[in-house]
């Protein structure tokens, strides 16, 4: 029987299979950020163990880094120590960084990518879930714990067991406006928060291969947020595209050899997936959530669910839950929903064709008075690269505040947080109680939905301004 | 990590589903470099609510925690598990578990205990009628006990010793580092490298 992608790259990564333990997996690329790194540095000073391979380690200031004033020391003593510490740890054991302030400093998941790092085939590694972001190379890519991040910097592997495989496939193409994110956030919606659980999921179909680079890293990204493992596409030329000429990327005759290889990994024809799931990708539509979890979306087009829609007592007690906190009331439309706060960045949509998206319909147009909105890229280059283009200029003739590269208001661990029953429309990942400050309450939307939202300052779709 | 063999002990109910880790432990304290004292901020923002069941006294000293479905989700924070064990939980009891905060919890010997949903809401039933009753989690014969429940669940052998054992994967790693050399020199020459 023929393999399917995950598999392919699974087998291809077996140091030692054992009957009844889980295999031993070798790691080709772990990447490393401030928060949950240094618990593990300590472990092995305890232990007196060196970092196995420092040349397939990769660290980045990204999750605490303040997006504003970023010459000025940090001002959260807590969140200075934390970075302090990684810088001492990289030192100590000879792993590369890239600190505040560096060209190549950005939020792990973009840096990875854009220095052609992240290549299919590999098994990646970083202390964060959102390591499902470079699936879209064809590469399984998934989120650890600090124990496993210590695992991977002592032996280069991770003992796990298979997972179960997953194909979601995307038939027919995205309607004009629709967006990678809208497309996630529609594919949640329908499987669940806990859809994925055990499972690689492979997003394939027509609509899917249509989708850039960064939109599949978008689609992969929030792969997660379904509860998968890991989410992954395979290599195609757009992959092969991306890669040419990067940084870290093979060249001449070797470069040739790796595409012959990457072309052998896409899943057999006859190989079969544990579940599969199909979307029409013509029924979709803007989606945005409503919600206090990824699951919770709906077409931006629609209303407000009410618990009473729901047959079973649990769901509509969470419903009635994450209404109560989001202060919204059932049966109002969506579109109705008025924001404080438009955030558009992240590792989800902090990519340079996202700030395209956003700068596209802010262009020549003004922020909605009392809106505060925050255009965080996702890494320095990107920064470069948009105010290359002018980017920069749109945003801020438009009102919108252009800063520096960092997770910032996608999790409120530096200073960019929503205050208590603020709301925001937010092209970052995750919905839950607090997620962007403690009382906040966070709407998820692609860049384009964000920036039309800013415009109103309600949620709004762009065809709709 | 500490060895897991069987505990027994009084038991919180917490009727939600998808608590996703953000709510087990707050961003704010993701900050701190230490791997202890993150207890106090367990369920931080919930528990500034008098009513959140883990201020109600009856459960003080509780080790098993009885959550909804789909715990776990969202962050791979692995402080999370810290947090838990921290306040006093050797167990927590669900439907479902998030795959990562599994694996941090094995990887800590928090003991994650998956059974069916009808299942852990009867043990939720019998807590919430008598907050004294006690509950085993008997890794050794895999099943929970108590409160009228008798029910087994799964976790591989393999797993399972490592538990009982109290071992760490990277000391049981390392004693196949030759395997591991072995297969480094069959990477091939274009992998990418960082540095």
């Amino acid at each position: 029987m023929g393999r399917t992608l995950a598999e392919k790259v699974w087998d291809a990564h077996v140091v030692r299979r054992a009957e009844g333990e889980p295999d031993l997996l070798y790691i080709d690329l772990h990447l490393v950020h401030e928060v949950t790194s240094p618990q593990a540095f300590e472990a092995l000073r305890l232990a007196g163990r060196p970092v196995r391979r420092p040349d397939l380690t990769l660290a980045t200031e990204d999750h605490n880094v303040p997006t504003s004033d970023t010459l000025l020391p940090i001002a959260d003593p807590v969140s200075a120590a934390q970075v302090e510490a990684l810088r001492k740890n990289c030192a100590e054991f000879d792993i590369r960084l890239f600190p505040m302030n560096d060209p190549g400093q950005g939020i792990v998941h973009v840096v990875g990518p854009q220095l052609g790092l992240s290549q299919p085939g590999m098994t990646i590694v970083c202390g964060d879930s959102h390591t499902s972001t470079h699936g879209a190379f064809g590469a399984l890519a998934f989120g650890i714990g600090t124990s496993q991040v210590e695992h991977v910097l002592a032996t280069q592997t991770l003992p796990q067991r298979r997972p179960k495989t997953m194909a979601v496939t995307v038939e027919g193409d995205l309607p004009p406006g629709v967006t990678a994110k809208d497309l996630i956030l529609a594919i949640i919606a329908r499987i669940g928060t806990g859809g994925g659980a055990g499972h690689v999921i492979e997003y394939r179909g027509a609509a899917v291969r249509g989708l850039s680079m960064e939109g599949r890293m978008t689609v992969c990204n929030m792969s997660i947020e379904a509860g998968a493992r890991a989410g992954m596409v395979a290599p195609d030329e757009t992959t092969f595209a991306y890669l040419a000429g990067r940084e870290r990327v093979a060249t001449g005759a070797a470069w040739d050899e790796a595409v012959a290889y990457w072309r052998t990994l896409a899943s057999d024809p006859d190989a079969e997936f544990d579940r599969e799931v199909v979307i029409d990708a013509a029924s979709l539509t803007p989606y945005v959530t409503w919600g206090t979890n990824p699951g919770q979306a709906a077409p931006l087009g629609s209303r407000v669910p009410s618990p009473q829609d729901y047959d079973s007592p649990a769901v509509s007690a969470s419903v009635e839950r994450a209404l109560s906190y989001m202060g919204l009331t059932a049966g109002t439309p969506l579109s109705e929903v008025a924001v404080d706060t438009v955030f558009i960045g992240s590792c989800t949509n902090g990519r340079l064709s996202d700030l395209r998206a956003a700068a596209e319909v802010l262009r020549g147009r003004r922020v909605a008075q009392g809106v505060r909105v925050l255009v965080v890229p996702g890494s320095m280059r990107v920064k470069a690269e948009a105010e290359a283009e002018g980017l920069d200029e749109v945003f801020e003739e438009a009102g919108a505040q252009w800063r520096s590269a960092g997770c910032s208001m996608c999790l409120g661990m530096n200073p960019d947080t929503l205050r208590p029953g603020e709301r925001s429309a937010s092209t970052s990942n995750r919905n839950f109680e607090g997620r962007q400050g403690p009382g906040g309450r966070t709407h998820l939307v692609s860049p384009a939905v964000a920036a039309a939202t800013a415009v109103t300052g309600r949620l709004t779709a762009p065809a709709d301004l | 990590m500490e060895a897991f063999t069987t505990h027994t002990g009084r038991a919180v109910p917490l009727r939600r589903s998808d608590v996703d880790t953000d709510q087990i432990i707050p961003s704010d304290w993701l900050k701190r470099i230490e791997r202890t004292g993150f207890g106090a901020g367990l369920f931080s923002a919930w528990r500034a609510d008098e009513a959140f069941v883990l201020n109600n006294p009856v459960y003080s000293g509780a080790t098993i925690l009885l959550a909804g479905p789909d715990f776990g989700t969202g962050s791979s924070r692995e402080h999370a598990v810290w947090a838990l064990q921290d306040y006093g939980f050797r167990a927590v009891i669900s439907a479902r578990f998030a795959d990562i905060f599994r694996g941090n919890a094995l990887g800590n010997g928090l003991l994650p205990v998956q059974l069916p949903a009808p299942t852990v809401e009867a043990l939720q039933t019998a807590v919430e009628g008598d907050p004294n009753v006690e509950i085993t989690v008997d890794l050794v014969a895999r099943e929970v006990r108590g409160a009228g429940v008798t029910a087994s669940f799964e976790l591989d052998d393999f797993t399972r010793w490592r538990l009982m054992e109290g071992l760490d994967d990277v000391g049981l790693t390392l004693r196949h580092a030759e395997r591991i050399a072995v297969f480094e020199g069959t990477r091939p020459a274009w992998s990418p490298t960082a540095s």
